[in-house]
């Protein structure tokens, strides 16, 4: 089912107008087309409107203007009830007193008219579901006998026992730890794709929407930055805040300036722009973006190595550097001089990227 | 990110967890037995005699529930196993034979104490469950609405506040009738509800000062009423608190699976709500079984000429009369009672309750 969302905004009034606090723009007209069976990852930090968002598409809020359409249906006036989702809470929302198969069994007791089913039928449904996830052997088990990873497993089994149109998960991961984490996002991968329902989910760690996702939408104060596949943005981000918020290590940001068509920083070109007017500028190197050369433009105050096996690690600083530290990821071929106090590399054109150093957009380059 | 902060603990932790994973339920069963062990030596090695001080600050709290509650509680048993006791007769010097005396003289003496108990039965089985009821729809119906919540909160509250008595007085006015009821043209008042049944060309019912068994109903009818009113404040307090505790997601998640309201309500909010049901009920049954003053308050202290007696009724009662011993007797008879229906409770509501 492809998810339509037509300048749909969310406003928040504000609690308290008296005292002059303005409302909030959780939304600002966000427009986007979910295509059919795909997996869409929200991604931003907190308060940026993804779950607003998430929310607003299964209905348990309404947005303040525009239009969801599932299909060719307006579902925007529709209460959660008929719209046919299947939501994942961030805390699971497992129903305590009810046994796993009584969870799962829940929605599908609830269908009424044509899409009534018979018991057989609904304990069959509900054990395919089970299987799916991989949690069939617990289906007696209180949700407070389960682990995390498992409830986690209930609770998504439970969202699609009942064939929902979209899938929605809300921060599916948060609360699990760090191995089952990657475990799981695998898992809602696997299970997004054996269904091939459309599948909508939110979450604050690009990691996590960059491994899963066939398409993120990077947010920020309820506006859309950017969207795209995952390797898109990562290569291409359309802004500064994009090209931070996206990669581990996190992308390394200094001040410059662009004169005669070659990027300054401090006294030294360290880069040909050709295209880009003389300005002041904003640029960022991505971690694997820096080529040890002795000769290098780029001169940095070496202060720190970490061997990680296949790679090195080098941890500098630099004057003009935004960001406290530098962190290059360099092929651990390379010799470097450890005892040397100096740094020098070159750079790889196509992981510089070149920022407006006021608006923050994008300057593009050949 | 998240990866480089896994510490070393969390990593043997997670290692651990498969096999953990498969051993839940043994390790439940086993977990409650090994805490309560700890529990017990731990407080074991605390009371120590060298925590002297702490006895001293204890004292005067402990002073006055030895005299107030303990040793009370200890001469009622004494009393009740001590045959024909009277304590003018104790106090001069004459003992008593130890025996069962007693509890034979109430439960041959007949009609008073089986009145007694009959009335009191009769009041818990019916208005335990009917004001568990009521309280239990007011409260679901007062979390439901927003505006003016608090002030209905309020007025629902007000008969908890208000004494006993003074209610049980305006009870008696709503149904009391004002002159003789043997003669309608020399009657003042009929009373509210009998105001409103005349209206509806029903004929008035004489609630409170009938004589003979055919008055019982009508009495028993305006005690019921009367119970179940003055306990549902507290009810509806406890069911509401219950009730706002439950996670809204729950309700989320239901109404994204097209739950049916009444559904959501059987099948979501009562079973969450279990234990606050279970609370409100055991205490219920207590108070139903210790229901004296409200009858005072309606019928006068001679309780509708004996025909209202409950137990307590009964044993204070007995206490003008100098009956020490059979008062005892019949303290220890309802405390049996109490004790045994609170374990059905409690035993019936493990079964049904999740916690």
């Amino acid at each position: 089912m492809k998810v339509e969302l037509q300048n749909l905004t969310k406003i928040f009034p504000s609690r308290n107008k008296k005292k002059g606090e303005p409302d909030v723009v959780a939304v600002n007209d966000f427009t986007f087309t979910i295509p059919d069976g795909k997996l869409v990852g929200l991604l931003g930090p907190s308060g940026c409107g993804k779950s607003t968002t998430l929310y607003m598409i299964s209905g348990l809020q309404q947005p303040t203007s525009g239009r969801i359409f599932f299909g060719d249906e307006d579902v925007t006036d529709l209460s959660p009830v008929n719209r046919g989702i299947g939501l994942v809470f961030q805390n699971y929302a497992l129903y305590p007193h009810m046994t796993v198969k009584q969870n799962i069994l829940f929605p599908l007791q609830n269908l009424k008219g044509a899409d009534k089913m018979t018991k057989e039928q609904m304990l069959q449904r509900a054990y395919e579901a089970a299987r799916l996830v991989q949690i069939d052997e617990l289906m007696d088990r209180k949700p407070s006998e389960l682990s995390g990873g498992q409830q986690q497993r209930v609770a998504i089994a439970r969202a699609i026992v009942k064939m929902p149109r979209v899938l929605l998960l809300d921060e599916p991961l948060s609360n699990l730890d760090a191995r089952l984490r990657l475990q799981t996002r695998e898992e809602i991968r696997r299970i997004q794709k054996e269904t091939g329902i459309t599948t909508v989910f939110v979450t604050h760690d690009q990691e996590e929407a960059m491994s899963i996702s066939d398409l993120i939408v990077v947010m920020k104060l309820g506006v859309v930055q950017q969207v795209g596949k995952p390797q898109d943005i990562y290569d291409d981000p359309t802004n500064l805040f994009v090209a931070k918020f996206l990669g581990t290590p996190p992308i390394n940001v200094f001040q410059g300036e662009v004169i005669g068509e070659k990027l300054y920083v401090g006294e030294n070109a360290i880069l040909d722009v050709k295209g880009v007017e003389d300005q002041p500028v904003t640029f960022a190197i991505r971690p694997e973006g820096f080529e040890l050369n002795e000769n290098g433009p780029l001169v940095c105050e070496l202060s720190n190595v970490e061997v990680m096996g296949r790679d090195v690690s080098i941890i500098s600083r630099h004057a003009n550097a935004v960001s406290p530290i530098i962190r290059s990821i360099i092929n651990a071929d390379n010799k470097l001089d450890v005892s040397s106090t100096t740094v020098r590399y070159s750079l790889k054109p196509h992981k510089v990227f070149l920022f407006n150093a006021q608006t923050e957009e994008r300057i593009y380059f050949n | 990110m998240k990866n480089e902060n896994i510490t070393e603990d969390s990593l043997v932790e997670q290692n651990a967890e498969p096999v953990l994973e498969n051993q839940l339920p043994a390790e439940e069963s086993i977990a409650p037995t090994a805490a309560t062990k700890t529990v017990r030596r731990s407080f074991l090695d605390k009371v120590k005699f060298d925590s002297w001080k702490a006895w001293i600050y204890l004292l005067p709290a402990l002073i006055l529930l030895a005299v107030f509650t303990v040793w009370p509680i200890i001469n009622t048993i004494r009393v009740a196993f001590l045959n024909d006791y009277n304590s003018l007769g104790e106090q001069g010097g004459e003992t008593f034979q130890l025996g069962i005396g007693n509890f034979i003289t109430i439960l041959a003496s007949g009609d008073d104490f089986r009145t007694a108990l009959t009335n009191t039965l009769l009041i818990c089985v019916i208005t335990v469950p009917l004001s568990t009821i009521l309280a239990l729809l007011i409260a679901v119906a007062l979390n439901s609405i927003k505006p003016l919540q608090k002030i209905y909160q309020t007025i629902f509250f007000l008969p908890y506040v208000t004494n006993s008595i003074a209610i049980g007085m305006v009870f008696a006015a709503v149904f009391d009738v004002v002159g003789d009821f043997a003669f309608p043209d020399l009657v003042q008042s009929w009373g509210f509800v009998n105001n409103i049944l005349m209206k509806m060309g029903l004929d008035p019912v004489n609630w409170i000062d009938g004589l003979g068994d055919a008055s019982y109903w009508p009495k028993m009818f305006v005690l019921i009423v009367y119970i179940i009113w003055n306990a549902l404040p507290f009810k509806i307090l406890i069911l509401l608190g219950g009730l706002q505790s439950i996670n809204k997601q729950y309700y989320e998640a239901a109404m994204i699976d097209s739950t049916p309201r009444w559904r959501v309500f059987t099948k979501i909010t009562v079973p969450l709500l279990s234990p606050m049901l279970a609370y409100v009920l055991i205490t219920g049954f207590i108070g139903g079984f210790k229901e004296y003053s409200s009858i005072i308050g309606i019928f006068g202290d001679d309780m509708a000429g004996g025909q209202l007696y409950t137990m307590v009724g009964f044993i204070y009662d007995a206490l003008p009369d100098a009956q020490y011993g059979e008062a005892s007797a019949a303290a220890l008879i309802l405390f049996a009672i109490i004790f045994v229906v609170t374990m059905i409770n409690l035993w019936v509501s493990k079964k049904t309750t999740h916690y």
